[in-house]
């Protein structure tokens, strides 16, 4: 009993961090409708960017460190967009799937070479609590702290902004919006930036919680991806249920298959899910923003 | 000198064989396959392990490219039904779980130290010994697979397949279960993609994880976009072109930490270029043109 609770706790945190991920990429697809295969490698440049201004020579706290990053990848989001998705926006659909691709793999290639392929951490002092029977460390505080405190941001920014008005409109429907007299092009740079935003923050805690790689990307798209399945491509809240599941049902899982197969259990969920119920959980007919045939 | 440019001209059709098998499910059909590495690495496996327990080469040969139909089958049961970004994804996951398995299942697999002493290929009782006996093979396999690709893409199937890449709907529009058409490209080009993988097995004689990354796969990807989708002259052109340019990168003398991801970066970015400013590739796919009735 006192393992499950333990188990249910790392679950959430985990679940939390994936949901963080699973919002720009169901965001992104919501508005373009494509699945933008480098969104883990640039939560990876985020939590890397973290690393870099914490332990190099600038020293930087590790507060100001993660808003540095955020808004470094951010910018970086922005850029990605302009240079390898922009010029493709009414290219056949392989077109920007496989640009996104090369984008991943100059990411990690690019960090490879600028810090290292060595594992690294960011050696943040904590303490571990204990509550009752469970153990939680300060981190694992902060993590589930700052990725709820992230989503409530995005929920209001999406329902109560002009900004999320935008967004909203766009997702439903690009030309018609451009038509009203929306800056798309404005707001499609808002989602990337917004969407890499949440990346970094989730590489970062991601990173705090466990450690980095440049190839930790591959296993964040992976992951997410089955998130947003689960909860319904372009449901931004579906994705955030779905990260929590994906997180719990990874978790729990060890207690009964091996950890070397931990990561593969996204995957299988992800199989599953499209089996039984490909419009994910919350999704309708009328949201599945034509996905499915 | 000449044992490197015979074995580099092995893997050239080596690599070949699998961009025709890239360039059937992606280039012709339009689905987006980032499994690659891992039907490659299932023919490469199964054909090994049945070499190793006793099977006749080409027998081994025929099983790994059946191991390989059957995981394309498993994969694609769920996912063709949807739409091609499903599929992307899925096999991008399975390409990392295959090689999970590859890595972990130890017993079978030789964990990440892979499997070592693979029997060499024998066809009716003569041993190909040589690199030259051996890329002779190879040539000629990858002259079968061609023209069989070419009798099939020449045909009515052949077509049905552009026309669901170019517009599913309006081939379902027209009758065709187009499902059933993706099903058979996929099955096709992974049992390739298996061939590909027994006859790399085969020749290198030592096969582990690190073999089928999802780089690989990503290789071929810039191959046929650059061949020219969907034009298999075109992919064997450029797989020489970059199987021996990639060699040329290995001369410039950085060392290996630095000079693989640099790698990365570059035909990363030439990708990037090639998708934006070269869509056909530079040898677009040939169009069969129609007289206008009545001209």
């Amino acid at each position: 009993m006192d393992v499950l609770l333990q188990l249910i706790v790392n679950g959430v945190i985990a679940g939390g961090n994936y949901a963080l991920a699973a919002i720009g990429y169901t965001m992104v697809y919501g508005i373009l409708k494509f699945i933008n295969f480098a969104h883990g490698s640039v939560a990876m440049v985020g939590a890397y960017a973290a690393f870099v201004l914490a332990t190099s020579a600038l020293h930087v706290p590790m507060v100001p460190a993660f808003f540095l990053a955020v808004l470094f990848t951010a910018v970086l989001g922005v850029l990605i967009e302009k240079a390898a998705y922009k010029p493709l926006r009414y290219a056949p659909k392989l077109a920007p799937l496989t640009t996104a691709v090369a984008v991943s793999f100059v990411l990690d290639a690019a960090v490879m070479i600028l810090v290292g392929t060595e594992i690294k951490t960011y050696a943040v002092p904590f303490e571990v609590y204990s509550i009752g029977p469970v153990f939680i460390t300060s981190i694992q505080v902060i993590v589930i702290v700052a990725s709820l405190v992230l989503m409530v941001g995005l929920h209001l920014l999406l329902s109560r902004t002009r900004l999320g008005k935008a967004i909203r409109a766009v997702a439903d429907d690009l030309d018609l919006s451009e038509v009203a007299g929306i800056n798309t092009n404005f707001t499609i740079s808002a989602v990337f930036a917004i969407g890499s935003a949440l990346a970094a923050a989730s590489g970062i805690l991601i990173g705090l919680d466990s450690n980095l790689q440049p190839t930790m990307g591959f296993l964040i798209t992976v992951k997410a991806f089955a998130a947003v399945v689960l909860g319904g491509l372009g449901n931004v809240y579906g994705a955030i249920v779905g990260g929590f599941i994906i997180g719990l049902v990874e978790n729990l899982g060890v207690w009964y298959i091996p950890p070397v197969w931990k990561n593969s259990i996204a995957f299988g969920i992800l199989i599953l899910g499209l089996l039984i119920r490909p419009t994910g959980l919350f999704g309708s007919k009328d949201n599945t923003g034509g996905v499915l045939q | 000198m000449t044992e490197i440019v015979l074995h580099l001209l092995i893997i050239v059709a080596i690599y070949a064989i699998l961009s025709i098998s890239l360039n059937l499910m992606t280039g012709t059909t339009g689905l987006f396959n980032l499994g690659l590495a891992s039907f490659y690495g299932l023919g490469a496996y199964s054909s090994a392990l049945l070499a190793k327990a006793g099977a006749p080469f080409l027998a081994a040969l025929l099983g790994g490219i059946i191991i390989s139909m059957l995981m394309a089958l498993l994969i694609s049961l769920p996912t063709l039904q949807l739409v091609g970004d499903y599929l992307a994804v899925v096999t991008m996951g399975l390409g990392e779980i295959t090689r999970s398995v590859f890595k972990n299942w130890v017993d079978l697999t030789g964990g990440f130290m892979g499997l070592r002493n693979i029997p060499k290929a024998s066809l009716f009782g003569y041993q190909l010994q040589s690199r030259m006996e051996y890329l002779i093979f190879a040539v000629v396999v990858l002259i079968l697979t061609y023209f069989f690709m070419e009798r099939l893409l020449g045909s009515p199937f052949g077509r049905v397949l552009r026309a669901v890449r170019e517009d599913e709907m309006a081939a379902q529009a027209i009758g065709k279960n187009t499902f059933k058409f993706k099903l058979w490209s996929m099955l096709i080009g992974s049992g390739i993609a298996g061939l590909a993988g027994a006859l790399f097995a085969h020749y290198i004689g030592v096969i582990s994880p690190a073999d089928f990354v999802m780089w690989l796969t990503f290789f071929i990807f810039l191959i046929i976009m650059f061949g020219g989708l969907g034009n298999n002259l075109g992919a064997i052109v450029a797989t020489i072109l970059f199987v021996l340019g990639r060699e040329g990168l290995r001369f410039v003398g950085l060392p290996a930490s630095i000079s693989a991801p640099l790698q990365q970066i570059l035909f990363g970015l030439l990708l990037i270029f090639a998708t934006i400013y070269l869509p056909k590739g530079l040898i677009p796919e040939r169009t069969q043109r129609v007289k206008p009735v009545g001209d």
